[in-house]
Formats: C-alpha cells, sequence, structure tokens
C-alpha cells in the first residue's frame, strides 16, 4: 500500500557521524555482502573485474572537501544509505504498491514480487538511495536490515544493521528516533543533527552529524608563514631552474 | 535523466493519438463507416502503440497489470486507469459509429474528456517529482496538453485550431524552456543543502564512491548532447510548431498535411530528448554534476 502511515509506532533509522568517518567503505561491503546472502534478491555486478565494473550498493560513501571561509580545507566522508523518510516520496509515486513504510517501525521496503521495476521511485528519491537491480529488474534498497533486527537467531550484539555492525570508527549508530531517550535521539540533540535536503520535505528519519568545529590556536594570524617566495641565493636557483626545460613555467 | 527511446516513443506517440481521440469524441458530426474506421485505426494504434512501448523499459512487464491498484497515490497508476478507460469508453463509441452509424455523443465527450486525462495523469508523473526541478512546475501538464490537442488537431485535418493550438503550444514550449533553465537553481538545492554541509563552506566532491558511473549516474545523470541543446531546441521549435502551419496553408492538402503531420511528430519527438536528456536530477548534486 502506497499510501504513508500518519504516524509510525517506532521510528527505526540511523544517525551518521561524518565527524568520525574515516571513509574506510567497511560498511559499503558489509551491506552488500549481508543483502547478497539474504533478504531479496542478490546485489549482482556487471562485469566486475572489467574496465567499467558496475553494481548494486544499498550503501554508497562519498568523499567531500568543504572548504571554510577562514580556514584550510577539510575532508569529509559521506555515507549514505535510505534515510527512511518519513514523508517518502519514493513510496507514493509507487504504481504498484510494492513500495511501502511499514506503520509500525517506519522501515521502508520494497515488496520484490509486485515490483515492476519501473523506476520511479528511484527518480522520486532526491538522495539516490535505490538502485535498480540490473540483473532482476527489480528495485532494490536499504532495508534497515529488518532481517538482522529482528532476527532470534543471531546473537544479541548482532541484532542491528550489518554496516553499524561493522563500521570499525563507531560513525553508523542505530536506534528509535520517536523514543527521545535513545541513544540516536540524544547524539542528534547533543551534536545538532540535520537533515539532508530539508528543502525537498521528506522528513528524513536518519540524522547526519556535522563534523566537530576543528581546533584553532588562538596565535595563528599572529605566526609567521613558513612557505614563503625564496629570496637571495636560493631565490636566484630558483628561477634559474624554472627556466630549464621542464621546469615550472 | 536517461533519455530511453520507449519513453519518447511512448509520450509523443500517445501525446498525440489521444489528442485524435480527444477530437473524434468531441466532433458533433463525426466520420462513420470506413472514414471513422481509419480515423480511430489510425489514433489506437498511436495511443496503444505508445503505451506499449512504455512497457519495454520495465524491469518485469509481466507484473504490468500490478500498476493499475495504487491509483490513491500514484499518478503512474491513475495514468494507466485512465488510459484503459478512454480506450475503452472510446471504443464503444467507435464501434457504434463503424458499425451501426450511430452517434453517441455523451459517449464521445466522456471519452474526450478521459483521453486528455490520460494525457494530463502522464504529465503528472513527470510534474510531481520535486527531484527534478525542471519538471516540478503547471507548464509541465500546460505543455503536454496543449502540444496534445494541436497534434491531434493537425492529425484530424481541423485547421483551423491546428493553428491557434500550435501557436500556444510553441509558446508554453518557449516558456517552458525558459523557465527551467534556471529551475535548478532557483530550487535552492545545492550541493551545501545536500550535504548539510555548505553552511561549513563551499563544498566539493573530492572523491565519487566508486570508480565507474553505476545506475545512479546512467539514469538520472545523463549529460551527453546537452552542449547541442540550443541547435535540437530551435529543430524542434522549427518542425514541431512552426513548419506544420506552412505547410497546412499550402495547396495539395493531403500530401502537404501529412508532411506537416510528419514534421510535427519530428519536433515533439526532439522535443521530449531534450525533455528528459536535460532533466538535471538532484541526485546528480552528489556526484559534483548537474
Ligand atoms: S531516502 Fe529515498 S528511498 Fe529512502 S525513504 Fe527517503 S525518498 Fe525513499
Ligand atoms: S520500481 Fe518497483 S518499487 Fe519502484 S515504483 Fe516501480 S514498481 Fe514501485
Ligand atoms: S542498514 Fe543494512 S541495508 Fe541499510 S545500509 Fe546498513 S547494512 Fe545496508
Amino acid at each position: 500500500m502506497t499510501e504513508l502511515p500518519t504516524s509510525t509506532t517506532r521510528k527505526l533509522g540511523l544517525v551518521i557521524d561524518l565527524d568520525t568517518c574515516v571513509g574506510c567503505h567497511a560498511c559499503v561491503i558489509s551491506c552488500k555482502g549481508w543483502n547478497t546472502e539474504n533478504y531479496g534478491a542478490p546485489l549482482s555486478d556487471q562485469n566486475p573485474y572489467g574496465d567499467e565494473p558496475m553494481g548494486t550498493f544499498l550503501n554508497r560513501v562519498h568523499t567531500y572537501e568543504v572548504t571554510p571561509e577562514d580556514g584550510p580545507a577539510q575532508t569529509v566522508h559521506f555515507p549514505k544509505s535510505c534515510l527512511h523518510c518519513e514523508n517518502a516520496p519514493c513510496v507514493t509515486v509507487c504504481p504498484t504498491g510494492a513500495s511501502y513504510k511499514r506503520i509500525e517501525d517506519g522501515i521502508v521496503l520494497v515488496n520484490e514480487q509486485d515490483c515492476i521495476g519501473c523506476g520511479l521511485c528511484a527518480w522520486a528519491c532526491p538522495y539516490g538511495a535505490r538502485e535498480m537491480d540490473q540483473a532482476e529488474g527489480v528495485m532494490k534498497k536499504c532495508t534497515l536490515c529488518v532481517d538482522r533486527i529482528y532476527n532470534e537467531n543471531l546473537s544479541e550484539e548482532d541484532r542491528e544493521p550489518a554496516c553499524v555492525r561493522t563500521c570499525p570508527a563507531g560513525a553508523r549508530h542505530f536506534g528509535d528516533f520517536a523514543d527521545p531517550d535513545s541513544n540516536v535521539s540524544r547524539l542528534t540533540k547533543e551534536r545538532n543533527g540535520i537533515d539532508l535536503m530539508p528543502e525537498m520535505g521528506t522528513a528524513p528519519v536518519n540524522k547526519y552529524l556535522p563534523p566537530r568545529p576543528r581546533d584553532a590556536s588562538p596565535l595563528t594570524p599572529f605566526l609567521a608563514p613558513v612557505a614563503d617566495e625564496p629570496v637571495g641565493f636560493l631565490g636566484w636557483l630558483d628561477r634559474q631552474l624554472d627556466k630549464l626545460p621542464g621546469g615550472s613555467d | 535523466m536517461h533519455p530511453a527511446p520507449s519513453v519518447i516513443v511512448f509520450t509523443t506517440f500517445s501525446g498525440l493519438g489521444f489528442g485524435l481521440l480527444f477530437w473524434l469524441g468531441i466532433d458533433p458530426s463525426p466520420p462513420t463507416g470506413w472514414v471513422a474506421f481509419a480515423f480511430f485505426a489510425i489514433a489506437y494504434a498511436l495511443s496503444v502503440g505508445g503505451l506499449l512501448a512504455s512497457t519495454f523499459h520495465l524491469g518485469h512487464p509481466e507484473r504490468a497489470m500490478k500498476a493499475l491498484t495504487q491509483w490513491r497515490t500514484s499518478w503512474l497508476s491513475r495514468e494507466g486507469l485512465c488510459a484503459i478507460a478512454a480506450l475503452l469508453v472510446i471504443g464503444l463509441f467507435a464501434a457504434l459509429l463503424i458499425f451501426f452509424g450511430i452517434h453517441a455523443a455523451p459517449l464521445g465527450w466522456l471519452g474526450a474528456l478521459l483521453s486528455l486525462g490520460t494525457v494530463f495523469t502522464t504529465s503528472m508523473i513527470y510534474t510531481q517529482l520535486k527531484t527534478v526541478p525542471r519538471w516540478n512546475t503547471p507548464l509541465t501538464p500546460a505543455l503536454f496538453l496543449s502540444i496534445s490537442l494541436a497534434g491531434g488537431a493537425l492529425l484530424s485535418g481541423r485547421v483551423t485550431e491546428a493553428y491557434s493550438l500550435l501557436f500556444i503550444a510553441g509558446l508554453f514550449q518557449i516558456a517552458w524552456w525558459r523557465r527551467g533553465d534556471t529551475a535548478l537553481r532557483n530550487s535552492g538545492t545545492t550541493l551545501g543543502t545536500a550535504t548539510g554541509l555548505g553552511t561549513t563552506g563551499t563544498v566539493r566532491s573530492f572523491s565519487p564512491p566508486h570508480t565507474s558511473p553505476n545506475y545512479l549516474m546512467k539514469e538520472m545523470v545523463f549529460v551527453v548532447g546537452r552542449k547541442h541543446t540550443d541547435k535540437l531546441r530551435l529543430f524542434a521549435l522549427l518542425l514541431g510548431f512552426v513548419v506544420p502551419p506552412i505547410l497546412l496553408a499550402l495547396p495539395m492538402p493531403h500530401l502537404f498535411g501529412a508532411l506537416a503531420v510528419l514534421s510535427h511528430i519530428a519536433g515533439i519527438a526532439i522535443s521530449r530528448w531534450l525533455f528528459f536528456a536535460q532533466s538535471e536530477h538532484v541526485v546528480g548534486l552528489y556526484y559534483g554534476a548537474r
């Protein structure tokens, strides 16, 4: 059913800490591993050992460079998987009812038996969180590891998403946002967690913790720059070397 | 957006077909017998052919009937239902005309309304997407509807209507392009809001998540041929809206009328190619592209 629930009992989702993520892509691999062996169609690869490998992933890590007005550029690794939006446009556009949002915990899922592979939901998602599996012709997306978090065959500590369990830096946290005292709610509050593209009106459940401000010495502005144009003999040498073929122009 | 040939064929031909069905439905003195048969056969070939083409890009066309179930929220579902209803109602209307010479006017009006409804719901599939600011405007249904009506008028030989509708559709086309060129910028969505890092500083994509293009980039971030935009727009405008009225003014209406229709179809197909190829989905921002 593609009508969105007006509210869900629980709001399960992730907090992703952009300050802590080291960009190792371990969550990408564990996600692919778990979701290829479990729920639904396996995540296929096309031409995996060729020169243009392509494959289905439910979680990908981008890397951005952020340059503040008055400081050095900073590298930010940016993991991205479905944000399990409260107002999920991917669900309402689906013509078959294959896409749905669960009332009990808010997880957005695709029923692959009903999916016709029209791709409209992937067009509707602003975040690129849905990928059409090229071998299976059905839409794949993050399941919030629904087959782990309630899985009584797993030991207690494994009943969390594979990406969260794997992250060596502790940059991904799983919990219930409907509970104001949960780990994820507290983290979001303490660290001013943010929504991605709030202007899209999707009301994402997953929150991102922005990088903490970098330390800066109060003395920095008074320090003499260490790198400068060379003067004297070194300067002369530098200019002569530049004139040689292959020197900087 | 990747301009899949199936979707271009679908929107171009079924738009034209349903436009023709509209005019046939409201005709106060419609053709009967063989002439009626010829007109309806053309209209059905275009509209049904277009609809069939649209199923070619599905991953599982055998489940296509399931797409009729979610009309409460899904424009794609509504389009499917509208199209089927239009074809059934007009089918009955046409059968009465062709075989019995009976003109069941109210049935024709209903069919005409449903035909326009089909074109409208098709356009809403694109219009509803906030993720493609270029499409997310009431101008999109205005453009689709006016093109469909103009094409239908042209195809059914309604010269006076065709003149004014082609003119109106051409104006909508120009307005749609003009608005579209700044739509993404005006939407306020940037890599800064996409990553939430915009408040910290200027954000730049430093390295993508993978070494070669994935589904998202191939499907949503289509950039091939954008440099030819201006030329293609000119062709679309000339072939679609300017050449047909000129041809209609010439003698030998059958020959030049047919050429006018062909020219119009070619122009609309180019316009639809641009519609998809230039669309600029916001997900491209994550990849440092537009
Ligand atoms: S992130 Fe995308 S796929 Fe996930 S719920 Fe939101 S809109 Fe849907
Ligand atoms: S691809 Fe599948 S899940 Fe997505 S909108 Fe189409 S039918 Fe629904
Ligand atoms: S919750 Fe599970 S499916 Fe979703 S990104 Fe993490 S590992 Fe992948």
